[in-house]
């Protein structure tokens, strides 16, 4: 898994990305009640919106952290949202992108580094 | 605003060991949740009682030779005729019959008024209650003093084992009660829909009070993000965001705050215009919808069914009561019929809304014992 400094994190597998929002993000964001996942076929470039998450309070952008097509989008969500606080990196994940540029993961955090960057929050 | 200009309530401490999440609101630093989070709370609270700090808010004492009638030179509400341990919610207006601020005015006691407005707008309300009336009344800011609100369906009996008078009041009754052994000024009322009851102490004793509260099992601590959502399901506008210096009361919906005797005699600022509305209805209206799919927030357009945009949403979310997105919003009478389908406009995407009776949820005042 790699990292953003907004609070993404990505899982590769080839070259699938699977997008979600770290533990922390969800515990910030509070309770979701509400996500908008992105259609498949949607090409997006790193730093675009990906996704929306919603709280009771407000609605927050989730950026893609990488470029590419999306191809699955995780419609489970639209039925229960309350899993982005449940497993927010399991099944709380948003879309799978196939990316454009591989090159674009290595620079991203690994966990060590995320969990310091944490700290510094 | 950094947060080292943030002022804090004399309950900041007392959040803060909590474990609240602060955030900057009104130039205050104020939990926008406490430990169990924002859906929690609100729920807790239709089911319960919540305490929620609105020390923020700005409290003050309006005495004179006649400050009732002075009152009523700037508000449209029926002050004069306000009985001893009475409420009303009314208004500032200014010349053009808009909102400057929307407020409670009291007569807990036989000491003039005690008038509760928002914190936000506390400032300018003084300046402008100076302005306007500073030479027939005294205007004395209570700076000293604490603002409890405690909601919800246990809240009465909760109270009430601290001050058994407290059981005998209705929705609206203003009083001043012994209480935790300070003098209390406690209204029955609130902004939630749910019976209950706002206290205002003195700043030095809330902490020891807010925790005694707290150690009833019935109780629990609410910050202002269930706050918000409980009002907007009680249908209840929120100034700065429903209601501001262009929206006249008849606009907002707030017929109710104009009494037939103030109507009739059209002597409070913007009469004219508020005259020609209550004759010929207002070019718009606020209204309640029920929204499909994501919840359509502050500023997203209202559109009619060929897409024409015809309004905005002023105040809106998910429900956590009813599961589904509901807001407030602006649209011409004509499309603002119950059950009228409309859209709005969600980040460019439109969803289908309707519109429903407020409030949203039914309001659990206790207008009778």
């Amino acid at each position: 898994m790699r990292f953003t400094k907004d609070h993404e994190w990505i899982s590769v597998d080839g070259d699938i990305a699977t997008v979600g929002i770290t533990a922390y993000a969800a515990d910030q964001l509070g309770d979701v009640v509400f996500v908008e996942t992105p259609d498949v076929g949607k090409t997006v470039k790193k730093g675009d919106s990906l996704a929306v998450v919603e709280s009771v309070k407000a609605a927050s952008d989730v950026y893609a952290p990488v470029s590419g097509e999306v191809v699955e989008s995780n419609s489970d969500l639209s039925g229960s949202p309350e899993t982005v606080n449940a497993a927010p990196e399991a099944g709380g994940w948003f879309a799978k992108v196939k990316l454009s540029d591989a090159s674009e993961v290595d620079a991203l955090m690994d966990r060590a580094a995320y969990e310091a960057f944490l700290g510094t929050l | 605003m950094s947060e080292a200009d943030l002022k804090k309530t004399p309950l900041y401490d007392a959040h803060v060991a909590a474990g609240a999440r602060m955030v900057p609101f009104a130039g205050y630093s104020m939990p926008v949740q406490h430990k169990d989070g924002v859906l929690k709370e609100h729920l807790w609270t239709r089911e319960h009682a919540g305490l929620f700090d609105v020390s923020h808010m700005g409290q003050a004492r309006l005495r004179g030779v006649a400050p009732l009638a002075a009152f009523e030179e700037i508000t449209p509400g029926d002050y004069i005729g306000l009985k001893p341990g009475k409420q009303r919610y009314s208004m500032l207006l200014n010349k053009t019959g808009g909102i400057i601020d929307d407020l409670m005015a009291a007569r807990p006691d036989d000491d003039g008024l005690f008038v509760v407005v928002n914190g936000a707008c506390k400032d300018g309300d003084y300046a402008h209650m100076e302005s306007e009336i500073g030479g027939q009344v005294k205007i004395e800011r209570l700076e000293d003093r604490a603002l409890l609100a405690l909601q919800g369906p246990e809240a009465a009996a909760v109270l009430a084992a601290h001050a058994p008078s407290v059981a005998q009041m209705v929705f609206m009754d203003a009083t001043v009660i012994e209480m935790f052994g300070v003098s209390a000024i406690v209204s029955r009322s609130g902004y939630t829909g749910e019976d209950g009851y706002e206290i205002s102490l003195p700043a030095a004793d809330a902490a020891r009070i807010w925790n005694t509260l707290l150690e009833d099992e019935r109780v629990r601590p609410i910050g202002l993000g269930a706050r918000d959502s409980l009002r907007l399901e009680a249908g209840l506008p929120l100034y700065g965001h429903d209601l501001d210096e262009t929206t006249s009361p008849v606009e907002g919906g707030l017929n109710f705050a104009l009494s037939k005797k103030r109507r009739e005699a059209g002597d409070f600022p913007g009469a004219a215009r508020i005259q020609k509305e209550l004759a010929e209805g207002p070019s718009r209206i606020r209204v309640g919808l029920k929204v499909e799919g994501a919840p359509a927030r502050e500023g997203a357009e209202i559109a009619d069914a060929d897409g024409r945009v015809v309004g905005v949403i002023t105040s809106g979310g998910f429900s956590p009561t009813l599961g589904y997105p509901i807001a407030l919003g602006f649209v011409p009478p004509a499309l603002a019929e119950v059950g009228a389908k409309l859209n709005v406009i969600v980040r460019g995407r439109t969803q289908a809304a309707q519109i429903v009776p407020t409030p949203f949820v039914p309001n659990r005042y206790v207008r009778k014992i």
